[in-house]
């Protein structure tokens, strides 16, 4: 929705700034309100950013709203500050300052933990302007006397001072702060955002920092809450000390549901909802205190029928009439799916030359890991195991169900730490790292279960894992449009070829039919360019049909890349590997040619309990 | 130079507090151990326990009739909500739990504020546990002593429930692995149900039995609310002993500060969140398990 032409939504936006003064009041709204409506929604676009994009539901905004708001009232009020937008800035940095501090502490913990830390640390904010700062804050007074903006031009001075007048100003901050977002939401980063939400493993999986990530969403929220509460304070002449009260986040929480999260208006429609509700309940109806209730009411039923908000609701209508959504039913993506599974694959196997790490092709032990043993309490789950994999090598292993396998490939991913032993790495002991570290080096694998980002499509998946091989662990280029990446749409296509997922990329993934999202699994480890990838179970659950495509696959992908497969499935393993290693019980069994370890002994005895030895005898 | 019968009033006082928040803690933790939902409307279920408990006293005059009818009109209440609208989204997002639960509390505390006006209303503690008690260096009200005993004999309730019963077994083994007790063949829908009732009544009965101590307001339980997060962040999550721990941390923490500067209290007790978080991330007494 946010991607059609580029500067649409940015011109609609203006569009309707402008000509909001000429139709609003013809419905009722008082300049005052509509005022009030772009303070919130301007709070709300920083809130979206954190809530909608990156999926952090902070209860704890007014820390910052009231945080700048004083700050610039301060500042104006107290300190003979003179300049108006200088004072909002100084706030804006103020409140973004004090959201790093706060988020190194609530961002420790993830979900409800962040929900309950995120409350009590505004709760304190609250407390602190009360008592300590009082001073500073006039306490339960507030500072009035709050100026307007005004703009010396040389020739003529522009007062902006109450209603429309002041509307002009609020509605180029409004909209500066649209584009602003705008950017930040189409950028690396914000794609970065979106992968938290849907699947913060895999976005560490796949080499981001997310922590660092999530920091960034979190002070981008505070500064946009930081800006809006300065304006408040011009808005109404005076900065009042219920901006920092719990009410003032729930309010934004709420009118964010209302409107539509992750859509970055959803909270200006919230608020128009919320206020001229409010006013009109409370005027026309003179229903009185009774206002909250019912849109309490309305909030409740919203979260409960229309998960997407007002603007959410209003575009699956708007598919719906047109008739866009049609892909919705199972039955009609699967026929096309399977169709497109099997035709174009053979001209695409082929001609995809397959670009290794510009290293060059060294030999010799791309892997080796050395007496890995791992304890979970008093079991044993993998024994020390020694194991070297040579750089273009491409290993299998195999053993019984609760062999270790699985328990095998964290370790070597670092996702988790050994009990004892060391793993090296292109030369480099990489013991102890975290997994983001090791995909940055060019070691990743593709899980046993899929972990893709279930709310996008085939193609801004790949984007995902693609950027983070082509900028690092954490990057902060707000700014940059995706699309001029260098490189960037090169590997995806590239990663789309090898996973023969070409015809479908703008298909969401939860529309994809089994054995697609399984090969979208192991595209997403292999658009972030590992030198050593490792593939847990890439056949597990699949037909025998998609087994046979699929194995064609890997055997593509295989082309100057190292790496290992486990696999259940012994004629596919034995006829993709050079070499195979068997575990079993947590320990190396033996290690040998497909056809050494099919003709093993110990091996069929380890499959087959021995009866295969006695048939055989 | 400290005033030593103010500061052990005080300690009293925290002891007080801190066992009212372990008892609400406790519910909070165990619904959200256990159904894995964070309820937000806590606190205005600790309110409605006290306006229950009003209404019933105004009718008969009795306050065990008061605690009671409270208590019980909140656990009914708990398990209305959970029946009609929270067993539809234990399959949504965290996020639209917290929303759902969130509007719920607003409606919840709307609805009092329709019906009692934001007046604050008064119950008296029983005839028998009025006036001072003498603990020989100082006077100290004998409801709130007898707060601490009230409280204590309730968490010990719960306690021989989560820990002599079958069903504490299946909650606490929820706690642990609720997918396994799903698969153990065990109902999991009627226990979240029970288990909400369960958590519910222990805010309401903490709601009626702090109503002597302070004065009812529909918006009472705003502050409990967060309270008793720090209370279950400092305890660890899902965690009964980490609740009791924590409350009581909190009570003392926000009694002895108030001693020197109310204003202070809240500041404190966020360093002592903090310091948890830095030092033990899960909590003191909790667990690396569910998030």
């Amino acid at each position: 929705m946010l991607k059609q032409r580029p500067y649409l939504i940015e011109f609609l936006t203006a569009a309707g700034l402008v000509v909001a003064p000429f139709v609003l009041p013809w419905l009722g709204f008082a300049p005052n309100t509509v005022n009030r409506i772009l303070v919130w929604g301007l709070f709300g676009l920083g809130f979206d950013i954190l809530f909608g994009f990156t999926g952090l539901l902070s209860f704890g905004q007014s820390a910052f709203y009231g945080t700048g708001g004083f700050v610039a009232a301060w500042l104006l009020t107290r300190a003979g500050f003179p300049n108006v937008v200088l004072a909002l800035v100084v706030g804006m940095i103020a409140a973004a300052a004090a959201g790093y501090l706060i988020g190194l502490i609530a961002l420790r913990r993830t979900g409800i933990y962040f929900a309950m830390i995120t409350v009590a640390i505004a709760e304190v904010f609250f407390f602190v302007e009360f008592n300590p700062l009082s001073d500073f804050t006039g306490g339960e007074n507030g500072l009035p006397g709050v100026p307007t903006p005004s703009f010396n031009l040389g020739f003529t001075t522009l007062h902006f001072t109450t209603g429309w007048s002041l509307y002009q100003f609020l509605a180029l901050c409004y909209f500066i702060g649209v584009v602003i977002a705008l950017r930040i939401v189409r950028s690396p980063v914000g794609a970065v955002f979106s992968a938290i939400r849907d699947n913060p493993l895999r976005a560490t999986a796949v080499g981001h920092n997310i922590h660092g990530y999530k920091l960034t969403a979190f002070v981008i929220a505070a500064a946009y809450a930081g800006f809006a509460g300065g304006l408040l304070g011009v808005l109404q002449a005076f900065m009042p000390p219920d901006a920092f009260t719990f009410d003032t986040s729930g309010q934004l929480v709420m009118q964010t549901a209302i409107g539509g999260r992750g859509t970055l208006f959803g909270p200006l429609v919230g608020a128009a909802v919320w206020l001229s509700l409010q006013d009109f309940l409370q005027a026309a109806l003179g229903l009185g205190a009774a206002w909250k209730l019912v849109l309490g009411l309305v909030f409740v039923l919203l979260v409960c029928f229309l998960r997407r908000g007002i603007i959410g609701g209003l575009a699956d209508l708007y598919g719906l009439l047109t008739g866009q959504r049609g892909a919705r039913e199972p039955g009609e993506s699967e026929p096309e799916a399977v169709a497109g599974a099997s035709a174009p694959h053979a001209t695409a196997a082929a001609p995809t030359p397959v670009r290794a790490r510009p290293a060059g092709n060294p030999t010799g032990p791309i892997l080796q890991a050395k007496g890995l043993t791992k304890r979970y309490g008093g079991l044993l789950a993998n024994s020390d195991i020694d194991f070297t994999v040579n750089h273009g090598e491409l290993r299998g292993i195999i053993g019984p169900n609760g062999a270790g396998k699985s328990t095998f490939f964290k370790m070597l991913t670092c996702e988790v730490h050994p009990t004892s032993g060391t793993i090296m790495f292109e030369g480099r002991d990489i013991t102890g790292m975290n997994v983001t570290d090791v995909c940055q080096l060019g070691l990743t694998k593709s899980y046993q279960v899929n972990q893709l980002f279930a709310g996008l499509t085939v193609r801004e998946n790949l984007v995902i894992a693609a950027l983070s091989g082509l900028r690092g662990k954490f990057k902060l280029d707000l700014f940059r449009s995706i699309d001029s990446i260098p490189g960037l749409s090169e590997r995806v296509q590239h990663t789309l070829e090898l996973v023969n997922l070409t015809s479908r990329p703008d298909t969401p993934v939860s529309e994809l039919a089994y054995g697609e999202k399984r090969r979208l699994e192991i595209g997403l480890a292999l658009a972030t360019s590992p030198s050593l990838l490792l593939l847990d179970e890439p056949l597990a659950g699949m037909s025998p049909r998609e087994r046979v495509e699929t194995v064609k696959l890997l055997k593509s992908i295989s082309q100057g890349r190292t790496m290992i497969i486990i696999d259940h499935d012994m004629d596919a393993l034995f006829e993709l590997a050079e070499r195979v290693t068997v575990l079993q019980e947590g320990r190396v069994l033996v290690e040998g040619t497909p056809e050494e370890i099919k003709n093993n002994s110990t091996v069929q005895e380890a499959y087959l309990g021995g009866v295969h030895g006695v048939l055989a005898a | 130079m400290i005033n030593w019968p103010n500061f052990i009033s005080q300690l009293f006082n925290g002891l007080a507090l801190g066992a009212l928040l372990a008892l609400i803690s406790s519910g909070l933790t165990i619904i959200y151990g256990t159904l894995g939902v964070l309820n937000l409307a806590h606190g205005a279920m600790f309110m409605i326990g006290g306006y229950a408990g009003y209404v019933a006293y105004s009718y008969t005059g009795s306050f065990i009739l008061a605690v009671i009818a409270g208590s019980l009109f909140v656990m009914l209440l708990g398990v209305a909500m959970e029946r009609i609208i929270i067993r539809h989204f234990y399959h949504r997002p965290h996020e639209d739990q917290l929303l759902v639960t969130f509007g719920l509390g607003i409606c919840f505390v709307e609805i009092v504020r329709l019906i009692f006006t934001s007046q604050s209303q008064v119950v008296p503690p029983p005839a028998l546990l009025q006036g001072i008690t003498s603990l020989g260096f100082l006077f100290y009200p004998t409801y709130r002593l007898a707060v601490v005993g009230i409280v204590a004999v309730a968490l010990g309730g719960l306690f021989l429930i989560l820990y002599r019963t079958r069903l504490g077994m299946i909650v606490r083994a929820g706690i642990e692995d609720s997918v396994m007790v799903d698969s153990l063949g065990i109902n999991v829908y009627r226990v979240f149900m029970i288990v909400f009732g369960i958590g519910a009544m222990a805010a309401g009965f903490a709601g009626i039995i702090n109503a002597p101590v302070v004065s009812l307001t529909p918006g009472v339980g705003d502050d409990i609310l967060v309270e008793t997060f720090v209370v279950v962040v400092i305890g660890g999550v899902g965690s009964f002993p980490g609740a009791i721990l924590g409350g009581l941390i909190a009570g003392e923490i926000i009694s002895i500060t108030s001693m020197f500067n109310p204003g202070y209290a809240y500041v404190m007790l966020f360093a002592a969140m903090t310091l948890v978080l830095v030092l033990r991330p899960h909590g003191l007494l909790g667990t690396q398990g569910r998030e």
